[in-house]
């Protein structure tokens, strides 16, 4: 099987995306703050619908009690999912362009690595992360958006998973209630819901498109 | 008058530390909105809310 090339990767695109869509979505970067069950699914939409660059960040690796969420692969446990998901990432979509970095986000090198994004998902585990992420994204890089998550656990009505824009620059999506730490935890379909509204909100915004 | 999620509160006056005293919000997952800005945490002790404000409190649960 020989790769389509690059043009016809392009043509492709834009025959489905219209050329101004398209344009819009391969010239931005986002950036995806964990590269869990929200970060990996999140990745995998933006890869599919051809934005330009992905930087990705997470300091985990792979586990075996990732896998009935996260899209990693069983050949894959132990593998930094930096490393996994630019693979996987490349296998969908060759030409797409990855900046990886294989550490922990904090509030003394989260300006750094978010420099050159347009758009920042949150897609972190733990409460105070997104708590914090959130904090530094939206007073400290005010010209960035913010696609922030809260609310994915169990295996509650997926109709309760809502995107809400709470300023000019910050959306969240979830159902704001449901915590990993009640119930059953984490349920691959109601997680890829949760990430499918975050990637979608990444496209709107691009598009200019996000009258209710 | 300020209102907090949608509900007009009698907390004019009051600094953005001593409301969330009186909630029960975990102060390590929470973001808060003032008229559209997000505020600093570093910065709810010297932030008198004002007649009219319109605050909304974010509290974060953990899964992603």
């Amino acid at each position: 099987m020989v790769l389509p090339t690059k043009d016809e990767w392009i043509k492709a695109l834009t025959e489905r995306h219209g050329k101004e869509l398209q344009q819009a979505f391969s010239s931005a970067t986002v950036a995806i703050c964990g590269l869990g069950g929200l970060g990996s699914n999140i990745a995998i939409a933006l890869t599919r619908a051809g934005i330009g660059k992905l930087i990705l960040i997470d300091f985990d690796r792979v586990d075996i009690t990732n896998l009935h969420r996260q899209q990693y692969k069983a050949e894959q446990i132990g593998m930094y999912k930096t490393v996994a998901l630019a693979k996987n990432l490349k296998e969908i979509a060759p030409y797409i362009s990855l900046e990886i970095h294989t550490e922990r986000i904090t509030e003394d090198n989260a300006l750094t690595l978010l420099q050159d994004a347009d758009i920042i998902c949150e897609a972190f585990d733990d409460a105070e992360c997104k708590a914090m992420l959130t904090e530094i994204v939206l007073t400290e890089m005010r010209d960035k958006y913010l696609v922030a998550a809260s609310g994915l656990a169990g295996l509650y009505d997926a109709n309760r998973i809502k995107t809400r824009k709470v300023t000019s620059k910050f959306y969240l999506c979830g159902d704001e209630k449901s915590d990993v730490a009640d119930g059953i935890g984490l349920v691959s379909s109601r997680v890829m819901i949760c990430a499918a509204h975050q990637a979608h909100t990444v496209l709107r915004i691009l598009a200019n498109n996000f009258e209710e | 008058m300020v209102k907090v999620n949608g509900t007009e509160l009698d907390i004019a006056g009051k600094t953005l530390t001593e409301y969330l005293a009186t909630t029960n919000y975990d102060m390590k997952r929470i973001a808060v909105e003032r008229n559209g800005d997000i505020v600093p945490k570093a910065q709810y002790g010297e932030t008198v809310l004002q007649d009219g404000d319109s605050l909304e409190v974010v509290s974060f649960v953990g899964g992603g």
